[in-house]
C-alpha cells in the first residue's frame, strides 16, 4: 500500500516537473521571453530589469533552475494589460469559477450516478432508454451549443433567466445547468456500464442464491464494486469540468478563470496564460493523486496485498 | 495504467476471422446505424462536392438582403437557410464549414494516430529508459485538459490552419500510444513476431507489415472514437474565436458569430449547431457499435 501511494506521489511530482518544463520550453521557443512577457512596446529599462531579475543573461540550465525557483515562490511576472502581479490577477478570479464548478460537480455526481445505477438495475426499461438517449446526446452536443439553446429557451423566449453577467444568483443558474448536464450524462453512461459489468459477475449470482434480498445484494455487493471504476472516471471528469468552465464562462460572460484565459489568449497576455496553465495543471495532478489514493482505499485487492505484506 | 496491463495480457486477434464476422453480421445492422451511416455519407458527399453544390460563394456579401429568414421560418426559396448579418447565404457558409471542419478532423485524427502508434511501437521495441520517457509523456498529456493546452500553444505561437490541424493532431495521441504499446508487447511475445525476426526482417518491416495489421481493428475503433472529439474540440476553439479565422469558416466559427444574433436571427447558429451535434452523434454511435462488434475489450 505504502509502495503504491509512494509511486503515485512520484508520478504526480514528475507530471508537475514536466508541465513546468513544457511551459519553459514553449516560452523559450516563442522568442525572447523578456519581450514576450513584457510586451513589444515595454520601455527598454524595464526589459533590462526583467532580464537581470530572471537571469536571462545566464546559461540555459541556470535559467531553467531560476524559472523553477520563481514559480515555486509564486513570482510569475506582471499582466501586460494593467501591470499587476499575475498570481493575484488569477487568484481573484478563482472564487467565481468555483461558484460554477462546485455546484456543477455536485449536479454531475448527484444526477449521473443514481441515473446510471437505476438504468443498469432496470435494463431495457423505458427509463433506461431515456437515460441512455440523454447520455449519448450529452456527449455529442458540445457545451457551447447546449448553453446557447438554454439561453434561447429560458432567456430569449421565456424571459425567465438572465443570459449574461454575474449580478445575482439567478445569473449562475444557466451556466451551472450547462456544465451539470454534460458531466451528468457522461457519468450516467459510465456508471451504467460499470454496474452492468458487476451485475453479470458470479459473486452476484452467489449472493442471490444464498438467499440475500435483492436490495442487500445491490447495496452490499454491486454498488461497492461498481464504485471502484466510477471513482477513476470522476478524476478524468475534473479535466472536463475545467475545459467546460473555459467555454461556459465565455458564453455567459462570467468573470472566472476560464474567461480570463480566453481573453488573455486573444490579447496574447502570456504571463497570465502561463500562470493559468500552471495552476490548472497542478490542480489536475493533485486531483488525480487524490483519486488514486481513494482508489487504493476502495479496492479490496490493495488492502489484501497490504495485509499479506504484513502477515 | 490499469488498461495497459489488461491490453498486455490480451491474446492476439485474427483480422481475417473478424472480417468474416463483420460480413455475417451486416445482415442484422440496427436501423439507427443505417441512419448514422447515411448521414455521414451525406456529410462526406457535401464536403467533397462543396464547390459544385454551393448555391452562392460563401463569402459573397449582399447587404440589401441581410438577416432574411429561412424557408422553415417563412422565408423565400432563394436562401434556403436564410442569410446572416452581412447578407451571406447561410447554406453556402454551412457547406464550406462542413468541408473545413471535416478536413481538420480527418487531418488531425490521422496525425494523432500516426504519432501515437509510432511512439507506442518505439516504446514497445526499445523498452527500458525510452519506454519510461514515452510513458511520462502519456502521463503529462493526461495532466492538462487538452483544450487548455491548445489555448496555451495558440497564445504563444499565433494561429494558422496548418498549425491548428497539427495541434489538434496531438489530441488523443496518448490513447493510441498506450494501445499500440500494449498490443505490440503482447504481439512480440507471440510466435509470429519472433519468427519474422528470426528470418531477418528489420524492425520497420516487423512493426509495419506484421504487427500493425494485427492491431488495425483496435486502432480503427479508437480513431472512430477520437474523431467526434476532434470535431467538438475544433468547433469549441473556433467558437471561442481562437480556432479557424475569418475569412475561412468552420461549424464552430458559424455558431460563434451567430451567437451575436441569437435573439433576432437564431437560424444563423441553429443550422451549424444541428450539423455538429448530429455528426458527432452519428460517428460516436457508429464507433460504439463497431467497438462492440470488433473489440469488446476496448473501453
Amino acid at each position: 500500500m505504502l509502495h503504491y501511494f509512494g509511486s503515485r506521489l512520484l508520478r504526480a511530482i514528475v507530471s508537475v516537473v514536466m508541465v513546468v518544463t513544457f511551459v519553459f520550453i514553449v516560452l523559450r521557443l516563442s522568442g525572447d521571453p523578456a519581450i514576450v512577457i513584457m510586451g513589444a512596446d515595454a520601455p527598454p529599462e524595464a526589459v533590462d530589469a526583467f532580464r537581470t531579475s530572471w537571469g536571462l543573461d545566464q546559461p540555459i540550465w541556470v535559467q531553467y533552475l531560476t524559472f523553477f525557483k520563481a514559480i515555486f515562490s509564486g513570482d510569475l511576472g506582471q499582466s501586460m494589460r494593467d501591470g499587476r502581479d499575475v498570481v493575484s490577477v488569477v487568484l481573484e478570479r478563482v472564487p467565481s469559477t468555483l461558484a460554477l464548478t462546485v455546484p456543477a460537480f455536485l449536479l454531475n455526481v448527484g444526477i449521473g450516478i443514481p441515473a446510471g445505477v437505476y438504468a443498469a438495475l432496470h435494463r431495457n426499461s423505458a427509463i433506461d432508454r431515456f437515460v441512455m438517449v440523454m447520455a449519448v446526446t450529452g456527449f455529442a452536443m458540445p457545451s457551447f451549443i447546449l448553453a446557447m439553446l438554454l439561453v434561447l429557451v429560458f432567456s430569449v423566449s421565456l424571459g425567465w433567466l438572465p443570459s449574461a453577467g454575474q449580478d445575482s444568483w439567478r445569473h449562475a443558474i444557466l451556466p451551472i445547468a450547462t456544465m451539470g448536464f454534460g458531466g451528468a450524462a457522461l457519468l450516467a453512461r459510465f456508471t451504467r456500464s460499470a454496474m452492468l459489468e458487476v451485475l453479470g459477475q458470479s459473486y452476484i449470482r452467489t449472493a442471490s442464491a444464498k438467499g440475500l434480498s435483492w436490495s442487500a445484494v445491490v447495496w452490499r455487493h454491486a454498488l461497492q464494486n461498481a464504485a471502484i471504476p466510477t471513482v477513476t472516471i470522476i478524476g478524468f471528469m475534473l479535466g472536463g469540468l475545467v475545459a467546460g468552465a473555459v467555454v461556459v464562462e465565455s458564453v455567459f460572460s462570467w468573470p472566472g478563470v476560464g474567461r480570463l484565459l480566453v481573453v488573455s489568449v486573444a490579447n496574447r497576455d502570456l504571463a497570465v496564460v502561463q500562470a493559468i496553465v500552471l495552476m490548472i495543471a497542478i490542480t489536475m495532478v493533485a486531483a488525480n493523486l487524490v483519486v488514486d489514493v481513494l482508489y487504493g482505499l476502495l479496492d479490496p485487492k490493495m488492502q489484501l496485498q497490504t495485509r499479506q505484506a504484513r502477515g | 495504467m490499469a488498461d495497459i496491463q489488461s491490453t498486455e495480457a490480451r491474446p492476439g486477434r485474427s483480422g481475417l476471422a473478424q472480417g468474416q464476422n463483420l460480413l455475417a453480421q451486416l445482415g442484422q445492422v440496427p436501423v439507427l446505424m443505417v441512419i448514422a451511416v447515411i448521414w455521414l455519407g451525406f456529410m462526406l458527399a457535401v464536403a467533397l462536392l462543396a464547390d459544385v453544390i454551393t448555391p452562392y460563394p460563401y463569402t459573397q456579401i449582399y447587404l440589401h438582403n441581410r438577416l432574411s429568414t429561412p424557408v422553415f421560418m417563412g422565408g423565400d426559396w432563394a436562401h434556403l437557410l436564410g442569410t446572416d448579418e452581412l447578407g451571406r447565404d447561410v447554406l453556402s457558409r454551412l457547406i464550406a464549414s462542413i468541408r473545413m471542419s471535416l478536413l481538420i478532423a480527418f487531418g488531425a485524427t490521422i496525425i494523432g494516430a500516426v504519432l501515437g502508434v509510432t511512439l507506442g511501437f518505439v516504446a514497445a521495441h526499445f523498452r527500458g529508459f525510452i519506454e519510461q520517457i514515452v510513458l511520462a509523456l502519456v502521463d503529462f498529456s493526461a495532466a492538462i485538459p487538452f483544450l487548455v493546452l491548445a489555448l496555451a500553444v495558440l497564445a504563444f505561437f499565433g494561429n494558422s490552419i496548418t498549425l491548428f490541424i497539427c495541434l489538434l493532431g496531438l489530441h488523443a495521441w496518448e490513447r493510441y500510444a498506450r494501445i499500440a504499446r500494449g498490443l505490440a508487447i503482447s504481439g512480440n511475445a507471440q510466435g509470429y513476431a519472433a519468427a519474422v525476426h528470426q528470418l531477418g526482417a528489420s524492425p520497420l518491416r516487423l512493426y509495419g507489415r506484421h504487427i500493425l495489421p494485427n492491431i488495425a481493428s483496435t486502432l480503427i475503433v479508437s480513431m472512430t472514437l477520437a474523431f467526434p472529439e476532434i470535431i467538438l474540440l475544433e468547433s469549441g476553439l473556433s467558437f471561442l474565436g481562437l480556432g479557424v479565422q475569418p475569412p475561412n469558416t468552420s461549424l464552430g466559427n458559424m455558431v460563434g458569430f451567430g451567437r451575436e444574433y441569437l435573439t433576432g436571427a437564431p437560424w444563423i447558429m441553429l443550422a451549424p449547431a444541428f450539423v455538429i451535434t448530429v455528426t458527432a452523434l452519428s460517428i460516436s454511435l457508429l464507433g460504439d457499435w463497431l467497438r462492440d462488434k470488433l473489440d469488446p475489450t476496448l473501453t
